[in-house]
């Protein structure tokens, strides 16, 4: 791959704008964000990455300043919620939901902020950060970059999408100069629900952090020992990630192999309903609830599965799936996925096809050659998703800005 | 000198439908899909026959009636001559009407094309007996010359072949056991009495086979009169040209767009135009011509890829571990007798089954040597392993005269 010279590269002042950083993160938003800003800051790039409040955070190459929108708006929820969560949170008729609100505030705050910035370009990430984006940009004039993690028709599987949200979403994409999706599958989504120039997308995946492929000791070794197979679910427990499908095909794998423990590693405004729908279909037996994990403990649960599956509606990307890859776990991913497109050594399903999921996880639970291939090609393919080479991708669209 | 000897390999297999867990004790039938997909074994027939079978059968009748010089070899697998007797009865006339000329002969194989001679002696003989049985049917004749499945040879199969009275038996013209000597030559096999072994030239089989369209190639375009020089280049440094290829190469693999059937129209005469040339059938190489060395291959070579073994078929986990399980159900599928299990049984041993298994380019996304009707080499085994233990299923009901519920469960 072509190499740029350091010192064109130096030049270039990013202003990146997020909502949150890895550790102090709800979900993969927070790990992108500080997986490509790492990234950047190896190869040159002069960045400052605006954060909405203060955290207690220290980076390495790259400096962080905080918008210091109040408390109490952003305590309310994490990132990414869906529409119905909303909706009964707040008076549908009257105000704007609280997050809106807070992302017009972080815009309001980089007024301020703004002017003490120099920048060569504006790198936003998802909605919350599109208005101070387009306030950096209007008061700059520099172009402006919308990386796009994920957007309100994946949040909410397309079924009702916040209105607001996709409003601000839209004007925040068609005022970009460049928009770059994680994933191809998310790519038509903006040309077709936001109509967006396709001449002005570029897809970037994502990377992967290699810390995550460290040894640990392995977790639920009881149920290991007594010889339980570990079917496992991570991620948040929202319509988008498809949670009742897993439950669905849960009900079927233990049909066929009563020895399967199902682990649900995540909360969302859906737990509940997971929850009543294992009962339902009489296998709450079966399932393990741990809640939201971080750091080792999230790894050692992908390290103790015998398949992670996720059965995404519509997953933007889905780095989830190469953290299991690289933690050396067979994945089953959703074909409504940009790690779908990508990853070759992973299995895959349309997400509604409950029977070819439950077909897929016994067939890894019994043949023990499948895992056994799966996580070695997996293992070695994963390691081509660098940040490095989502860093170089990113440079090359800021080349054709500058 | 030297003599063109043209072998062309028939096979298209049987391949797996989609065979979910859940279909396990429920559907005894594995190959019979019906969808638009690639797993539809009579649509893909129908094209092969339509796009490479016919125009070259065809092609190949009108030059045999115009070159009185050219010679032809043939292998079919039985698994090709059942479905072309089954669904199209016409191909399979024009095949016959080629050999009627006397002047195209009939290679004996497996009858299922596959890789039994590594992992049960007894039953290969019994395919390769199958298979004599099916060609003596179908084109009244008795093969002389051996080939296995993906070529794949060693001294053991040289010696088996010697012992069963074959004249010849085909292999990869490999550097790796051959080192300075050239596979223009015949040669014996070690260990053995009678017979000779016949190397393909890889080189200028593959300048056909897989470089013809290639663009990027720098001897392209491949003309007759190109390829022609090349073979006569030959002369006084070899005694044949073995040129083994699949016949789907023409027309299948190798587009009529690019010219694949104006070369081989061109080729015989091109060929004749040199004085010492001609052309042989298998068994005509082995009586015209001595063999000029002994060689010695202990281990398995095969005409696939830069490695030339059999790591296509069997490389990785999910390839030993299926067809391990199927050569375990052995002795008791053939200890209960059920002819339509036999029969299905030794249907999943076509080598294709764990060429789609295959890990190997798969990461590289080489489509080229990557042709697999199936989404993903893990695919493929989960429809195999599904429908080799619905096999065990059935065989454990014949052979207990019932069926537990417990069979039923998975685990």
């Amino acid at each position: 791959m072509y190499r740029y010279p350091r010192e064109l590269v130096m030049a270039y002042k990013v202003l990146m704008l997020g909502w949150e950083l890895y550790p102090f993160n709800s979900g993969g938003l927070g790990e992108a964000c500080l997986g490509l800003a790492n990234a950047l800051s190896k190869k040159g790039i002069d960045l400052t990455f605006v954060l909405p409040r203060k955290v207690d955070i220290t980076v390495d190459g790259f400096r962080v300043v905080f918008a210091d929108v109040d408390e109490d708006i952003l305590k309310t929820l994490g990132a990414y919620t869906t529409s119905p969560l909303w909706s009964h949170i707040i008076n549908r008729d009257e105000l704007p939901p609280d997050f809106v609100r807070a992302a017009f505030k972080y815009a309001e705050k980089m007024k301020k902020l703004v002017k003490k910035q120099k920048a060569d370009i504006i790198h936003t990430h998802d909605w919350m950060t599109y208005p101070s984006g387009v306030m950096a940009k209007s008061y700059l004039k520099k172009p402006m970059v919308a990386h796009v993690h994920s957007t309100e028709y994946d949040r909410t599987g397309g079924y009702y999408p916040n209105p607001y949200v996709y409003k601000i979403e839209k004007e925040g994409l068609l005022s970009s100069d460049r928009v770059l999706p994680v994933g191809g599958f998310m790519k038509e989504i903006l040309v077709k629900n936001y109509g967006v120039d396709e001449q002005k997308i570029r897809v970037v995946y994502n990377g992967i952090n290699e810390d995550f492929g460290k040894r640990l000791p392995p977790a639920l070794t009881k149920f290991k020992e007594l010889g339980f197979k570990i079917v496992l679910f991570l991620g948040r427990i929202t319509l988008q990630k498809g949670p009742e499908y897993f439950v669905r095909a849960a009900k079927l794998v233990s049909a066929y192999n009563p020895k399967t423990l199902f682990v649900v590693a995540g909360s969302g405004d859906m737990d509940g309903y997971m929850m009543s729908e294992a009962a339902r279909l009489g296998v709450m037996d079966k399932f393990l609830f741990t809640g939201f994990l971080r750091g080792n403990e999230r790894n050692q649960i992908f390290q103790s599965a015998d398949i992670f599956v996720m059965p995404s509606v519509s997953e933007p990307f889905g780095i989830v799936a190469l953290e299991a890859a690289i933690s050396g776990t067979p994945v089953l991913v959703s074909k409504q996925s940009g790690v779908a497109e990508v990853m070759k050594n992973i299995l895959k399903a349309d997400f509604w096809d409950i029977e070819e999921m439950a077909n897929k996880i016994l067939a890894v639970l019994k043949f023990d050659a499948l895992p056994q291939d799966l996580k070695w090609e997996s293992g070695k393919e994963v390691r081509n998703f660098s940040w490095s080479r989502a860093a170089d991708e990113v440079i090359n669209v800021y080349d054709q800005l500058i | 000198m030297p003599s063109v000897c043209l072998y062309f390999q028939v096979h298209q297999p049987l391949r797996i439908k989609r065979f979910r867990v859940f279909d396990v004790g429920w559907d005894p039938e594995y190959f019979n899909d019906r969808s638009d997909t690639n797993l539809n074994n009579k649509k893909v027939l129908g094209k092969v026959a339509g796009k490479s079978y016919l125009p070259t059968n065809n092609l190949f009748l009108n030059l045999l009636k115009k070159y009185p010089e050219l010679k032809l070899s043939f292998s079919f697998s039985g698994i090709l001559l059942e479905q072309l007797e089954k669904d199209f009865p016409q191909v399979l006339d024009s095949f016959k009407k080629l050999v009627d000329t006397d002047r195209v002969e009939i290679l004996s194989e497996t009858y299922h094309h596959s890789l039994a001679f590594f992992y049960s002696k007894s039953e290969f003989e019994k395919q390769v007996d199958l298979h004599r049985a099916k060609v003596k049917e179908i084109f009244g004749v008795k093969p002389r010359v051996f080939r296995n499945t993906e070529l794949a040879y060693n001294n053991e199969l040289a010696t088996w072949a010697d012992s069963k009275g074959y004249q010849a038996i085909l292999a990869e013209g490999w550097d790796s056991f051959l080192g300075w000597r050239s596979p223009n030559f015949v040669y014996r096999p070690k260990n053995t009495n009678k017979i000779k072994i016949l190397l393909k030239n890889y080189k200028l089989s593959d300048d056909i086979a897989f470089r013809f369209s290639d663009k990027s190639w720098r001897s392209w375009p491949l003309t007759a009169d190109k390829f022609a020089h090349w073979v006569s280049a030959i002369n006084g440094n070899g005694h044949v040209v073995n040129l083994f290829m699949d016949y789907e190469t023409f027309g299948e693999h190798q587009w009529e767009a690019h010219g694949i059937f104006n070369f081989l129209s061109s080729l015989p005469r091109e060929i004749l135009k040199h004085p010492d040339n001609d052309f042989a059938t298998v068994s005509e190489v082995v009586q015209k011509y001595p063999a000029m060395d002994e060689v010695d291959v202990p281990s398995i070579v095969t005409w696939a890829d830069t490695e030339r073994d059999l790591s296509a078929w069997v490389g990785n986990a999910i390839q030993t571990s299926a067809i391990s399980f199927l050569y375990s159900l052995e002795d008791r599928i053939l200890k209960v007798g059920d002819a339509k299990l036999i029969d299905k049984w030794r249907k999943l041993q076509t080598s294709d089954h764990f060429y789609y298994m295959c890990t190997k380019w798969f990461s590289d996304g080489d489509v080229h040597k990557y042709f697999n009707p199936y989404e993903s080499p893990y695919d493929a085994f989960i429809s195999f392993m599904n429908a080799a233990n619905d096999l065990k299923l059935r065989l454990e009901k014949k052979s207990k005269g019932r069926i537990r519920k417990f069979d039923l469960r998975y685990a």
